[in-house]
Parts: structure tokens; sequence; C-alpha cells
């Protein structure tokens, strides 16, 4: 999609002119429609609504209630014990009271299916720097990484801008509710070979950006059996793991390990962050979870580039070291993430608009293929201004996350108020409705 | 088993380096007054402890800062949200205040062209990444902060070719040095994008002449190269000469717009000035909207916390307090280091004279068995085991001439400080009496003092402070 331009610009780096970082994509441009004209209840109701920002709004009231009654995670109080220690605190290696709450909490969202050794945990200025440094650790310039489509646009920044490295893309269609199928791996490997790239692993995104959807056990199982077959890494992004509408449907790849009693488990790295979850994206924290200790050495070392706040390690060990309230949290927040997404599926369905099967993430998956003029990318562009320009809605396009097939949409529903989504469902109806009589 | 690429495999990281080597001696056997009072001291950490308590006071007087309230109502809901890569607008306002202030506001700068990194060493990375690649290389004079050899080359590809300066100017860049490192890096084939400084110094503790500035400045026009000028030290200068950043030069004589304008670049922290490398807070600075474009893009990769930028940004906003801050801050480290000074000169060492930094630049070199760098890693080793004593070696920093040691004085209380002058001057006492006579050690001192009398702090023995 990005084209590299090597310009000849004043004494700067090829990286720093190339197009890479992504951001002449529509999926951008709609944000900057956003900016100009932003939708407010009151102020400004014809405004455009943003839906293409993937944020957690929906349990900021519990987050607020916990700083409220533990005012220690978030003040020095009068001869501010613990500053001084926290302020010099840069150690890569990371809050230990920190580490070990985040992999607490990495357990109970997993159900206790897994565990997380506080030691091979990572952390990182949130899953955006994971992703790159990861990319830098297993993948030299050149190298390819295998990622299913559709996938979330920021990946073509963030995996290969500054490292040099490759996407190839798996593609996968609605034929089979776009899951990674053996021949699908196979192909994209041997399209990789064919370009002379050395493909060093595959990176999947678990419950998928921008599906909605987890991935089934049975897939994950062939993903980590093909990754082992071509001794080749398996990156599992799982930083939507939270917000899964239900407790047992996600699998993450952790819990396959620990079945196989970790057989293999050296190749698998798993991406996790606070941003989705806590709906902290402010905060910058991620991590990196890695069963191979190379990665884990090499990745401290490398995260000096990215650390996390000190302050904000304090701030979030003391919230997830309280086991009482990450459980309530994390059941509050997945019922009411199921809720808007039931409303968001029932809404799209009295206008006539169909989604994918979802039960996670904080979008949905749309079908308005009907819709083309025909089934080109072109007519999906010219679909999607329409959407952005008269019914006034920032959603994403296919097309920016890769999807092969035309006409799907990713809507996001937890970045606003319950009034604004129903404000959205009803321009969506409206349009839909002056479709029909044309 | 799959291979790590060779980033994870080469030694890059520069761990493996002695400047490591004697935090890791540290870490097992930590000085404790209480628990180990016979531990090593820890002396290599360039960490400023002076301060904290104005922090501290000021955070009690205005706990809303920290506590995510603003005017009295919750922000908590805006700032988890805002991971805007331009930063917190209020944020940038009053760094750029904080900036002007310490360079005495003769220079300003603008807002919409910092950038903000976690920490200075994201910031000098991504500067890296805008401006060079592999097959590039970037000129920095020695010796040079040993972490600069994994902050610029690791991830980038691009080399490091020294500036080789020495005491017989007290490490001053000069033409001649600059010209020779560019041919040298034109003799391995490797194209040239700038030069790095770091002003004031680390490990020397100057700050830079006006004439040195104004070299660089000739330099980087002439071979049509960038400048990065890395200031993260320069609210730490404590004594005359004043601090003259490379903007103020840059202003002076050079008109805007003008193509050099455009090449120079400054970064900073408040790692060092304000004593917070936890928090990582690192700035970019250039004149170039381009290059602050990219870097912004760039900053995704390593965005401050925005917790952080609002604690940060109520501080820095506080004209009272930021003026307060500086000027105790000021004199606390210029007594810490006057207070090392004096403990190395009773143990019969001297140093290069400093006006800055959390460090000095101390002149062991009578006390090597020769004039080599084994002989100083040997000196090293006994400082670090027998006397106890983390210091780091001038090699971890690629001096040239062996026998310079950076020893911090503010990362520790002051009776710490006292008693690590003590320890070093019983080894020195016990050294002399064991290797050389007395007569032989004052003959050698003397001759050394003949050699750069100005640069020694031996000038400074009678105005020294009691006991």
């Amino acid at each position: 999609m990005a084209i590299e331009i090597e310009q000849p610009s004043v004494g700067l780096s090829k990286v720093a002119v190339s197009e890479t970082h992504g951001e002449d994509s529509p999926y951008f441009a709609g944000w900057k429609a956003y900016d100009e004209n932003p939708y407010h209840e009151s102020s400004n109701q014809s405004g455009v609504i943003q839906m293409g920002l993937a944020e957690n709004q929906v349990s900021f009231d519990l987050l607020e209630k916990y700083l409220e009654e533990h005012s220690e995670g978030s003040s020095w109080g009068k001869g501010a014990p613990g500053f001084r220690e926290n302020a010099l605190f840069q150690d890569y290696h990371g809050l230990k009271s920190f580490r070990q709450a985040m992999a607490n909490f990495m357990e109970q969202i997993r159900g206790g299916r897994a565990k997380f050794d506080p030691d091979r945990i990572v952390l990182t200025a949130g899953a955006t720097a994971a992703n790159e440094l990861l990319t830098f650790i297993l993948a030299d310039p050149g190298d390819a990484l295998l990622v299913p489509t559709p996938y979330y646009p920021g990946f073509d920044r963030d995996l290969r801008w500054r490292t040099g490295v490759k996407i190839v893309p798996i593609h996968c269609d609605s034929s089979n509710n776009f899951q990674v199928t053996p021949q699908a791996l196979e192909a994209a490997y041997q399209c990789a070979e064919s370009m002379n790239f050395k493909v060093r692993g595959v990176l999947i995104t678990n419950p998928s950006n921008p599906l909605g959807a987890t991935i089934q056990r049975s897939v994950l199982e062939e993903i980590l059996d093909f990754a082992t077959r071509k001794n080749i890494h398996l990156v599992s992004d799982e930083i939507y793991c939270g917000s899964t509408f239900s407790s047992s449907e996600f699998i993450s790849v952790a819990e396959i390990l620990q079945t196989r009693d970790y057989k293999n488990s050296e190749r698998v790295h798993i991406v996790y962050s606070l941003s989705k979850d806590l709906g902290l994206p402010g905060f910058r924290v991620g991590t990196i979870y890695s069963y191979n200790d190379k990665v884990v050495t090499t990745a401290r070392r490398m995260s000096s580039f990215t650390l996390i706040s000190s302050q904000t390690q304090h701030l979030l060990a003391c919230m997830l070291s309280n086991k009482e309230f990450t459980e309530k949290y994390i059941k509050t927040n997945r019922e009411r993430l199921s809720k808007r997404y039931d409303m968001i599926i029932k809404g799209l369905k009295n206008a006539g608009i169909e989604c994918l099967k979802g039960n996670a993430g904080l979008f949905c998956w749309m079908n308005l293929s009907p819709l083309l003029e025909e089934p080109t990318r072109e007519a999906e562009l010219t679909l999607w201004k329409i959407i952005l320009n008269e019914v006034r809605l920032n959603i994403s396009p296919g097309s920016s996350c890769h999807c092969s097939e035309p006409g799907w949409f990713r809507v996001c529903f937890a970045n606003m108020s319950e009034q604004t989504l129903e404000v959205a469902l009803e321009r969506i109806h409206k349009f839909m409705e002056q479709r029909k009589r044309k | 088993m799959p291979l790590l690429s060779r980033k994870a495999t080469c030694s890059f990281h520069g761990q493996d380096s002695s400047y490591f080597l004697g935090w890791q001696e540290y870490e097992k056997n930590p000085y404790d007054e209480v628990k180990n009072p016979k531990g090593i001291i820890q002396m290599g950490l360039a960490e400023n402890q002076l301060s904290f308590d104005l922090l501290e006071s000021w955070m009690a007087k205005n706990p809303g800062a920290a506590g995510f309230e603003r005017d009295g109502q919750s922000i908590f809901r805006e700032l988890a949200l805002f991971q805007d890569y331009h930063g917190l607008p209020a944020f940038k306002k009053a760094l750029v205040d904080f900036m002007a202030e310490i360079r005495g506001n003769k220079v300003t700068f603008d807002p919409n062209h910092i950038v903000l990194t976690a920490g200075a060493t994201s910031a000098n990375e991504t500067l890296m990444f805008c401006l060079a690649e592999q097959g590039d290389a970037f000129l920095l004079p020695t010796p040079y902060y040993p972490g600069f050899d994994r902050d610029l080359k690791w991830r980038t590809g691009v080399e490091i070719v020294p500036i080789h300066c020495t005491s017989s100017n007290r490490f001053q860049i000069t033409a001649s040095a600059l010209e020779v490192a560019y041919q040298q890096a034109q003799k391995v084939k490797l194209r040239v994008k700038g030069v790095l400084v770091t002003n004031p110094s680390n490990p020397l503790g100057t700050t830079m002449t006006r004439d040195e500035l104004d070299l660089l400045i000739n330099f980087i026009a002439d071979k049509e190269i960038h400048l990065i000028s890395d200031e993260i030290y320069s609210g730490t200068v404590f004594s005359s000469p004043a601090f003259v950043s490379i903007m103020e030069v840059l202003k002076d004589r050079n008109p805007k717009n003008t193509e050099v304008w455009d090449r120079v670049h400054v970064v900073y922290s408040l790692s060092k000035d304000l004593g917070l490398p936890g928090f990582r807070v690192g700035v970019i600075y250039s004149n170039d909207s381009i290059i602050v474009a990219a870097a912004t893009k760039m900053s995704s990769f390593g965005l401050v916390s925005s917790q952080t930028q609002y604690l940060l940004s109520a501080m820095l906003s506080d004209k009272k307090f930021t003026k307060e801050y500086i000027s105790k801050n000021h004199k606390r480290l210029q007594k810490r280091q006057s207070k090392l000074v004096s403990g190395l000169e009773k143990a019969s060492i001297g140093c290069l004279k400093s006006n800055a930094g959390l460090f000095c630049w101390v002149d062991m070199r009578h006390l090597l068995s020769s004039n080599t760098f084994e002989a100083e890693m040997e000196l090293w080793k006994r400082i670090v085991y027998d006397v106890k004593l983390n210091i780091s070696p001038g090699s971890s920093c690629h001096c040239t001439e062996p026998g310079w040691f950076r020893v911090c004085f503010a990362d520790m209380s002051e009776d710490t400080l006292k008693l690590a002058m003590q320890r070093l001057k019983s080894f020195v006492s016990s050294t002399t009496i064991n290797n050389r006579s007395h007569q032989d050690l004052k003959n050698s001192r003397r001759k050394l003092r003949t050699e750069w009398v100005f640069g020694l702090s031996f000038l400074s023995l009678n105005d020294r402070e009691p006991d």
C-alpha cells in the first residue's frame, strides 16, 4: 500500500521521507474530517461522529471510583514517601510489583487457564512499541512477517517503517468468516519466497482487529503447527483479550502452549497492553511476554528506548494488585461491551445491514458489499466518502485494513456514549431507507 | 529454534562494556550506611538526588497535579485517552519556557517545534533514524557518554566516528580534530551526516566555549551536515562560565531561514536537571519542520505518559517554583562538586576544572603502573573491588588518554561522599607506600602540574572549604 519514495531531501534519511508511516491512508483522512467537524451532543449535533477510534470508554467510572478510594496510587502526600525512589526508577526490568500485577491480570482475563511468569514480562510504552521492538528482534531488514488480512492499519507503520521488514498478507475472506486456513498460510509463505523475502514469523491479532472475533482453538493450533514446521516465530497480539464478551470464548496461545507442556514454545511471543481493556491509551502501557529467554533479555535491553513512566507503573501496580477490583472490573467491562455490541448489531440489522458474527473487541465488521456499484476498491472508497460526508460517520474502510474483499467496514461502538451511538444508528437507518427508495 | 535478527545477536547493546559491569558489581554488593557499610559506593550513576525535597514540597502544595485534577475538576478520562503524539500543549509550552529560563532567556523556543519522547535515550535514537541510516556516520567528540554506542548505533545501523580530544587543551574540540575525524570517516567509506556534541559535556562536566560552538557551526555549514546538541545537563551549570546554547550562537550569527538554521537540533530531558529519570521525559527540538513532522510520527514508539505530562506541565508552569528550583539546584550542585574536588585533592588526585554536570573528570594518570589502557583497567578493578567505589573508566567513554575516570557526586548523601573520599585517600596512601617513594610521587605530580596547570583544580587549593 504505502510506497517508499526516495527523494533527495536536505540530508534526511530514507526512513524519514518514506511514506511507510502510512499516514496518508484513508484511515487517517477520516480522522482529519472528524477533527474539522466533530459531533457534539448539544453544541454540534450535525457533526461527524467518530466511529473509527478503537477506544474503550465504557468503564471509566470503575477506574475513577477505585482511584478515589485508593489515592495512594496517584499521590505523594505530605512528606511524599516513595517519591524519590519512584522518580529515580528507570530500571528496564520494570517495577517488580507492576510486573507481578500484570502477570496476575493477564491470568485473570484468561480465566486462570494460563500462567504467566512476571520475569518474562518486558514493559514497553504501548503495544505500538512492543510490536516494533519484537520485529527488530525477530527479523532483519528485507525479511518478512506473515499477517492475516484484514489487519490493523497501524501494523504497516509499526512492523515495517523503521525496521525495514516486509508484511506479506495471509489472505482471508468471508467464505469461512475470514478464518486463517492452512492453504492461505502456505500460499503466503510461497508468495514471500517467490519475492525472495525470508519469512521470520507469523503475527496474529487475537481477538482480531478489525474482525471483532476470537480465533478458534483449531485454527490457533494450525497456525502454531505451521510456525513450528517452518521453524519461524509466532507473535500473538492479544491486546483485546479483556474485551471478549464472554469469559470462556477467548483462547490464548498461552493456553495451548500450557496444554502442550510448553514444547516448542521458544518461538512464541505475546503482546499485551492496557490501552483497550482498561481504556488507558494515554498512559502508554504495553508488554511483551516471551517464552524465549534470549528474546526476553534482548527486548528488555531494547525497551530502554521506550520505558513506561515509573509514575504510571506505580499507579497501575496499585490498581491491578487489587484482585477483588480487577475481577469485578473484568466482569463488568465484558458485560457493558457485550451490551453495546448487541445494541449496534440490532440497530444495523434493523437498517438491513449484516455484520460478521463477533464476540470481542470494541468494533464490529460490517458488510456493505451489497451497496457497492461494483465489487472494487474504488467503489468501496466512493461509498466510504459518502458515509463520511453525507451520513457524517467516520468508519474505517476494509481496504485500509488490506481486506481482499471490497465492501467491509470496521465500525467502533465503545468510544462514545449510548446516546451518540443511537444517533449514529438513526443516521444509518435513514441512509439505508433513502438508498432503498432510489 | 528459529533464529533471532542480527541486531538481537550482536553486542551493540553495549552491555559488555565496563560501564555496565561496574553497575553489576555494585548490584551484588551495594553500600548501605547501616546494612552494608563495607559495600560498594555507587559513583557511576549520573543522577541528581540533591533537590528532591523541592519537588516533594511543590507536590504537597499541589496534590491535584498528580491526582488528575485541574481547577478542582477530575480530568482523569481526558488524560487516560490522550495519546496524541503532538503532546499536551500545556506541557510543551511549560517546557519551552523552562528551557528558555535555563538559558537566561537569551533564546526562545517555539512549542510547535518540540517533539516529546520517552527520555533523551529515545530522542537521540529517533534523531538518528530521521537523519541517517546504514552506511552513514555521526562524528562525536571523545570522551563521550558510553550509552551513545547503543542509542545511536544499535537499531539504526549508523556508525560513530570519534573526534579525538585531549587533555592538552582541556579536551576542547579543535578545527583540526574535526577535519581528521571527517577524513577518517571518508577513508572507511562512511557518509558523514552530522556532528553530535553533549553540552554541557558528559563526562567532562564542562560547558563548551563560544569559540567551540562557532567552530562547529562553521564546520557543519562548510560540510553541509547536521549538528545535534545534547543539552540534557544545561540546567546543571553551577558556576561560570555561563551556559551558552548552540541556539544562542546560531541566533547571533546566522539569520533565520538559512540552511544551517534547519540543520541544528537540540535534545533535552528532565532526567538530570529535575532528577526524574524514571518519568521518561525527553525532547527533540528542531528548526526544520520536516524533521519535526517525521520525529513526531516516530515518537509513537515512545510517547510520554499523559499522566506524567500533566503533572509536569503543572509543575513547570509554576514560574515561582522553577525560578527557585533552578537557583537552589545550582547552589547545591556547586557545593557538592567542591566537596568532591577537595576530597580528591586530599588524596592527591586532581580533576578537570568543571562548572556543570553531576560528575567530575578525574585524573588518575599518576596512579597507573604504565600509560596504557590495560593499566587503567587494572586500576579500575582495584578501585571497584578493593576501594569499593564504582566509578567509570575513561576507556568506556572512548577517551584516547588512559588514566581518566568519571566520578559522580550527586547520586549519594554528603556523608557517603565523605566516606568515599576517605577510602580513596587510604588507597592512594597505601599504594604510594607500597609502590613508590614519596619523592617520586611528588616529582611526577609536579611534572603533570606543569603540563596543564590551568586545567587542574589544584588552583583552588587556596580557597578550599574547611572540613
